[in-house]
């Protein structure tokens, strides 16, 4: 009770401090933006960053495509006391992390975001998407599998459930998949039998552990791993594998764009959250910059602009109907993609991530 | 020896030399000034000494302040916990006197002064962070502190502030509060409120709150009433509010109480496992040995040093990989450089600039760019499998698995490095006169001897250079094992960049990287002893 007191009048210290700036005019004229590069960059230049610097032509906005290794970053700025960094987009499990660490800053969503425009506050619109104090999301992806259409040894057949990547006899070939336990380790119990909403009750334990890496084992040597969300569109487009997982918004690029014959699997996509944090400990006046940036880039119309460029869904509900027709069928939120979905458990990895990450690395060097 | 161009006994000035006739056999020689000679030429000497100091300055301070200093405070995050002290200084006083091998959990004592560093770390936002570091050492770790960090503040322990407050309102008034803890004395009658005052006084300050206007928090009312229920002295207290204080301590024996190992163990029935405390314990020192053995798949526990199960041990099987692999590239770059480097030696000068420039280019070539190129030969679709499918000799559906594995390490690696074996090879072969050759060959040698012989043992020295370039840097390679290593080609240089960015084990990192470090030292050590370091020549 005293810290939710607390908590709120620090908020409201830093909005007042924030709305003091702007009346006088003392916001930075240099905002430094961090984003994951390529294609989603663009997306957030184009729907974000143009705009807003055609509101406010004096502000310079410069990129830095750092998020991969935002946190290992912010910590070392913060101990070397000089934050060069104003608004970072990362994943809801780094901000997590970010904020667990006292690294990014606490939002109160509803002071400083925009209401919906049909005044229902912030914190609503994003609902259960706000996964932590210091998050303000942005976009709903998903980690999902891609297929190539054109695999004679299929026979014609197609793959339409996640399990059908562990059946090496009517789908044979090479299988890419993620250089790291999150995700694998769910699917593999999900077709190990497993009930989904069992899966982390299972994989608490050391023989579900076992059994996990047991299912992964029969299509070990079929598997090439990837750690860059480039590399799988890549090997599908050069037909190294024919089947692999990575980010739906990749797919969708190579399916689209680059017009492979590759199909997306939507059965079992992990549903992940991607959105910015502010860096505690910044100077008012670019504070003051920062807040009134991601207020504009957060409103309902922004993030449904977001949405022309990428197939990643808007994290705000009322997003939703302003997504353009022709994207509705590539976003994984679309009801007929998300038929069978599976949400992220940050808590859950944040304590077993280590365990795992060590027995996986093991068991990959087996 | 050259006449100088000037004789001494011509000079005006007074040369060294002219002492030195002057006092023939006559006490300590001394310069031209009347010094000792001895010290004169000291002094001299010092002053080069100095002047060549001064010139080595700038990247002396440079090279200390950007390399050796970042490096020793990496180094030094190998051994460093204070983490667990400065986050909990009451529980690791406190828990002291608990003997985990009791196999209990520990009693009231520990959970209280638990409570209050736990309070504190909540409010100051550093709980979270001590959760992570203690999840290295044992899963679960980091939900436990979360969650009981999210608990802390809505424990039952309200009633005591309520049950001061209905004796005398003037115990919710902060004021009050600062008055009779800032009065002289307070910490011996009433120890554990003080210290605790001390926890709430540095949350206010964090918060920019006055604590003149805020009622205290429930922990520190909980300490209160430890201290008068353990029979505090009040009557040794005079200050302000002292019959306040004297009415509180008669009526506690009344107090409705509460157990804080309860509330614990009701907000996570872990904090009830001796494990768990057996963790905070033996990570309770600020130095621990923890990173380093981990970093050798063990790993320190309450019963002491034990193995890492064997399905997380690693570490070892990756330095010992990263030195075979190492070995065998440096030996690969020995097979491929060394005619190469003859070559270059051995060629009328226009042919050989050719084939430098060829030698170079790959050198000034981005990294990046030829480790994408090898994977676009490689891979199993790639160019190298389509010709030799065309050729015929190998199946389409048996492609050969090039990359994604140690081959793919191996022939990427081997062609990057390659220039650091070639060069240094070719800059000791250059100096080998080539009339050694011939004159073998005159004596009668064969071809093969001439070589062996006269040849080889000559251009060791460039060897040697090559070989140590070669074998240093790949053994803290990096980039390209990620990209074309799959999962049986990667180094430990892998795990170390994994660990700094990604699983932000720092400590761990630090020790891989020291161990890597000391690793390379002893090779280089063992190298100075069976071949000598002077035989190492790069030009």
């Amino acid at each position: 009770m005293k810290r939710k007191i607390l908590l709120a009048t620090a908020a409201a210290t830093a909005i007042g401090g924030a709305a003091f700036a702007a009346s006088h005019g003392m916001m930075s004229n240099k905002l430094v933006l961090v984003s994951w590069g390529g294609a989603y960059q663009n997306s957030q230049v184009k729907a974000y960053a143009e705009p807003y610097k055609a509101m406010h032509p004096k502000v310079e906005i410069i990129w830095d495509e750092s998020s991969a290794e935002a946190v290992a970053k912010l910590r070392a700025m913060n101990e070397a006391g000089n934050i060069t960094w104003d608004v970072v987009d990362v994943v809801a499990s780094d901000a997590i992390r970010l904020c667990d660490e006292g690294l990014a800053m606490e939002i109160d969503h509803d002071k400083m975001l925009a209401p919906a425009p049909d005044g229902t506050p912030a914190s609503e619109d994003f609902g259960e998407l706000i996964v932590s104090e210091c998050f303000i999301p942005q976009i709903v992806y998903s980690t999902t599998f891609g297929y190539r259409t054109d695999v004679a040894e299929w026979g014609g057949k197609e793959p339409d459930d996640v399990c059908d990547v562990f059946d090496l006899e009517t789908f044979p070939g090479k299988r890419s998949l993620e250089k790291r336990p999150i995700n694998n380790l769910e699917w593999a119990l999900y077709c190990d039998g497993v009930a989904k909403e069992d899966i982390y009750d299972v994989l608490e334990t050391e023989e579900g552990q076992a059994r996990a890496f047991a299912k992964l084992d029969t299509i070990k040597d079929q598997v090439i791993w990837w750690s860059a969300g480039a590399d799988t569109p890549q090997l599908l487009a050069d037909g190294e594998v024919v089947i692999g997982s990575t980010y739906n918004g990749r797919l969708f690029d190579l399916i689209v764009n680059q017009k492979q014959p590759v199909k997306m699997l939507w059965d079992m996509q992990v549903f992940d959250l991607d959105g910015w944090i502010i860096p505690n400990g910044l100077p008012e006046d670019r504070l003051a910059r920062a807040l009134d940036f991601v207020y504009f880039a957060t409103d309902t119309q922004r993030l449904a602009d977001q949405a022309k460029y990428i197939s990643y869904g808007p994290a705000r509900k009322s997003s939703a109907p302003l997504v353009p027709d022709h994207m509705k069928p590539h976003m994984p939120t679309d009801p007929e993609n998300a038929k069978n979905t599976l949400l992220y458990n940050y808590e859950w990895w944040a304590d077993y991530r280590d365990d795992l990450d060590a027995k996986f690395q093991a068991w990959l060097a087996k | 020896m050259k006449v100088p161009a000037t004789d001494p006994n011509t000079m005006d000035a007074p040369t060294p030399d002219d002492a030195l006739h002057l006092v023939k056999g006559e006490g300590p020689i001394v310069a031209a000034d009347g010094r000792p000679l001895k010290a004169s030429l000291r002094r001299a000497l010092r002053r080069e000494k100095l002047r060549a100091l001064g010139l080595v300055a700038p990247l002396l301070i440079f090279v200390l302040v950007s390399f050796i200093a970042p490096i020793a405070d990496m180094l030094f995050r190998s051994v460093e916990n204070q983490i667990v002290a400065d986050t909990l200084p009451r529980t690791v006083a406190a828990l002291e006197d608990w003997d985990y091998s009791s196999g209990e959990a520990p009693g009231e004592d520990v959970f209280a002064a638990f409570y209050v560093d736990l309070s504190e770390a909540v409010a100051l936002k550093t709980h979270t962070r001590l959760g992570t570091r203690l999840n290295y050492e044992m899963t679960g770790m980091s939900s436990l502190f979360r969650k009981t960090g999210r608990r802390v503040g809505r424990f039952d322990t309200d009633i005591y502030a309520d049950q001061f407050a209905a004796l005398d309102p003037a115990w919710k008034d902060g004021a009050a509060w600062m008055e009779m803890m800032s009065a002289p004395g307070i910490e011996s009658v009433l120890p554990e409120t003080a210290s605790a005052w001390q926890s709430w006084l540095r949350i206010l300050e964090n918060e920019g709150d006055d604590p003149a206007e805020e009622t205290p928090a429930d922990f520190v009312f909980t300490m209160l009433y430890r201290d008068l229920a353990r029979g505090a002295d009040v009557s040794a207290y005079n200050g302000p509010g002292a019959d306040r204080l004297a009415a509180a301590a008669a009526a506690v024996g009344g107090f409705e109480t509460v157990s804080i190992k309860e509330q614990f163990l009701k907000a996570d029935k872990d904090w009830g496992d001796p494990e768990v405390w057996g963790v905070i314990q033996t990570f309770s020192p600020p130095y621990t040995p923890g990173y380093f053995l981990a970093a050798v798949d063990l790993k320190l526990t309450p019963h002491g040093i034990e193995k890492q199960p064997e399905e997380q041990q690693i570490y070892v099987m990756l330095f010992n990989r990263t030195l075979f692999m190492s070995l065998v590239i440096t030996g690969a770059c020995i097979l491929l450089g060394y005619p190469v480097a003859y070559l270059l030696s051995s060629l009328p000068l226009r042919t050989s600039n050719i084939l430098m420039i060829l030698v170079l280019l790959p050198f000034w070539t981005s990294l990046l760019v030829r480790t994408s190129a090898w994977k676009v030969l490689l891979q199993q679709q790639g160019v190298i499998n389509d010709i030799l499918v065309w050729l015929g000799l190998v199946d389409d559906a048996n492609r050969l698995i090039l990359i994604n594995n140690q081959t793919g390490t191996i022939i990427a690696m081997t062609h990057i490095l390659l220039p650091f074996m070639i060069l240094p090879l070719y800059s000791v072969m250059k100096t080998i006169p080539p009339s050694y050759m011939r004159a073998a060959k005159s004596l009668g040698a064969t071809n093969w001897t001439a070589f062996w012989r006269v040849y080889f043992p000559q251009s060791v020295p460039g060897i040697g250079a090559g070989s140590i370039l070669v074998f240093i840097l790949a053994i803290g390679y990096y980039i390209t094992p990620e990209l074309v290593g799959g999962t049986s080609g990667t180094f430990i240089s892998n795990r170390i960049a994994y660990h700094i960015s990604s699983s932000l084990n720092w400590g761990l990192a630090a020790a891989l990287g020291t161990i890597l470090l000391g690793v390379v030292l002893i090779l280089y050590w063992l190298y100075d002893r069976i071949v000598g370091i002077d035989n190492v020549s790069l030009g």
